[in-house]
């Protein structure tokens, strides 16, 4: 029952999704027919076309089409490049996607040691370091830090040509090496939220009640760490890991343009530079999509892991 | 409560003061015309002349790192009052009465919360188009439900106090408690949030300019000047590192400062 409600609000958070998406980009002087042919087109050819593309419909009825395609992955035909939208879609997606995986895994890789480290330290030299440390990398725009990643390893290492980006189906061990420097662009900022937090979480459950009784019964530091505090530290990382996630799916935006990726993120900045509307609606209810799901995963997680929230 | 002065909130302090000094003397004054090119000067690297360098069409990269500075300070505030002018109201109001208003909008900024900013102000500016004010605009929208939320609970949690029920009592309006009562009591609160809310203005406005989809020429910026500089890594690194260096200065000044305000929420 409770999984059915569930369900049900993330269908309804998608519908309105798509909803907003829609209806944005119809309020918004100038049309895709106008956009497409272009100001020297005449009234006819526009109206022809606003015709042919069923942009004289009933806005509703609009909808429901524009609805009915994306539920089966039909976004109409972008104005810029005359291919439809899901294919380009289908081409760009996999580098987002590899480039946030690849983040994602790198942030709990590093991260989790680190937090743990930190917070064993507590008010030491060391904590006030990594306190230091990880406020100076939150500080550092995405953007820069990709920019400093190619200076260093490009630039002045040579351990990778910038911009010489690599299909993964053409050779994808080259591909993986040269989207481990953008996957560091986009995850370094997030491992420092995330080692903030993690310490954060574990000082709070280290003040409580059952470490003491823990503590007590004689058990070792590391024990009621790593076997009592952690697991209950863990709970929020979860919630919070989420959302890093989708924040590192949006910051895969700005990174794809400084390494020169064609990811989704460069597809749907280009697409607003050219009013390519029928793309920018795609890649955002794409990105939306996907962002609604994370947030549902997390809910499920969450409460597969802790029964108290049932 | 008393506040310590620890290291961290000593550097945060210095660094502000930096970002600040650059910022207002390049108010009024700039070593150099920020707009001056000149051929003679390309990418020229860092001097007594020229402490910054110059970049690829000549110009004092320290005057534009003053002046792009001046930019995203500007937009930094005005998007942080938006958002907490409406934001303040809009939790004030919600969090104070409760109800079923309170329960839609807060669904409402739930689901924008939902959504990372940067997609959000990219919607919202291919919607009404880059440029300052638009940034500024559509940034300050965005902000508005993160203030809301802290607001909100803040005044849930003091409209319970006993000095609200004694004004209450004594025939104050809802209206008066709420603003010369509650609000002051809120400051600490209000002040931190606003400091994190000024630093990740910076960063998007420093982002959305890098996609050149922020502020437009002739508007200084310093995303912009990282996105120019950006092809001239080999010849002139300099010409990415300042610019760059002024935006951690400030934001990482800013959430030093806010560092033990924020352990104490």
């Amino acid at each position: 029952m409770k999984w059915m409600k569930k369900i049900l609000s993330l269908i309804i958070t998608l519908f309105v999704v798509s909803l907003v998406t829609f209806f944005a980009f119809r309020v918004i002087p100038g049309d895709s027919a106008i956009a497409k042919l272009g100001l020297e087109a005449s009234e006819e050819q526009i109206e022809a076309l606003r015709e042919q593309m069923g942009l004289n419909d009933n806005l509703l009825v609009q909808y429901g089409r524009f609805l009915s395609g994306a539920v089966q992955g039909d976004f109409g035909e972008s104005t810029q490049y005359n291919v439809p939208v899901s294919s380009l879609i289908a081409d760009r997606f996999p580098v987002t996607a590899w480039l946030a995986a690849l983040s994602f895994l790198l942030i709990v890789v590093i991260s989790l040691p680190l937090g743990i480290l930190a917070s064993k330290k507590e008010n030491g030299i060391i904590d006030r370091g990594i306190t230091l440390l990880t406020q100076t990398l939150m500080a550092i725009p995405s953007f820069f830090l990709g920019i400093i990643i190619m200076l260093v390893f490009g630039v002045i290492l040579k351990w990778f040509a910038p911009g010489d980006y690599v299909k993964p189906s053409e050779n994808f061990g080259q591909f993986l090496s040269y989207m481990i420097f953008p996957a560091l662009a986009v995850s370094i900022p997030k491992i420092a939220m995330m080692v903030k937090f993690l310490k954060t979480s574990v000082l709070r459950e280290l003040r409580l009640d059952y470490v003491r009784t823990a503590k007590s019964k004689g058990q070792t530091k590391n024990v009621i760490l790593y076997r009592h505090v952690l697991k209950n530290a863990l709970m929020p990382v979860i919630t919070f890991l989420g959302m890093i996630t989708a924040e590192s799916l949006a910051g895969s935006i700005v990174v794809e343009q400084v390494f020169n990726l064609p990811g989704m993120g460069r597809l749907l900045v280009t697409a607003i530079f050219n009013r390519d509307y029928p793309v920018v609606q795609a890649a955002v209810l794409y990105i939306a999509a996907i962002v609604v799901l994370i947030n549902f995963g997390v809910d499920v997680l969450y409460r597969k892991v802790d029964p108290r929230i049932a | 409560m008393k506040e310590k002065w620890d290291i961290n909130r000593m550097i945060g302090l210095v660094l502000v003061s930096i970002a600040l000094l650059l910022v207002v003397v390049g108010i009024f004054y700039t070593p150099y015309d920020p707009n001056a090119m000149s051929a003679s000067l390309k990418n020229k690297a860092p001097s007594m002349a020229h402490w910054f360098g110059t970049d690829y069409m000549g110009r004092d990269i320290l005057s534009r790192v003053m002046d792009g500075a001046g930019t995203t300070f500007f937009v930094g505030i005005c998007t942080v009052c938006i958002g907490a002018v409406f934001g303040s109201i809009i939790g004030a109001v919600t969090g104070y009465f409760g109800g079923i208003l309170d329960e839609i909008i807060m669904r409402f900024n739930d689901c924008v919360a939902s959504f990372p900013s940067i997609l959000l102000a990219l919607v919202l500016v291919s919607l009404i188009g880059p440029g300052k004010y638009n940034i500024i605009l559509a940034l300050g929208i965005l902000f508005i439900p993160s203030f809301a939320r802290v607001m909100r609970s803040e005044f849930i949690k003091q409209k319970e106090m006993d000095y609200v029920k004694n004004a209450r009592l004594m025939g104050a309006s809802h209206a008066r408690i709420m603003f010369l009562h509650i609000l002051p009591n809120t400051r600490t609160i209000l002040l931190s949030t606003i400091t994190i809310g000024f630093n990740n203005a910076v960063l998007a406005e420093a982002g959305m300019s890098y996609l050149s989809l922020g502020v437009q020429p002739p508007d200084a910026s310093l995303g912009r000047m990282l996105s120019e500089a950006q092809g001239y890594l080999l010849n002139a690194p300099w010409f990415a590192i300042f610019p760059g260096l002024m935006i951690v200065i400030t934001v990482l000044g800013f959430s030093l400062l806010n560092e033990r305000r924020g352990q104490h929420e």
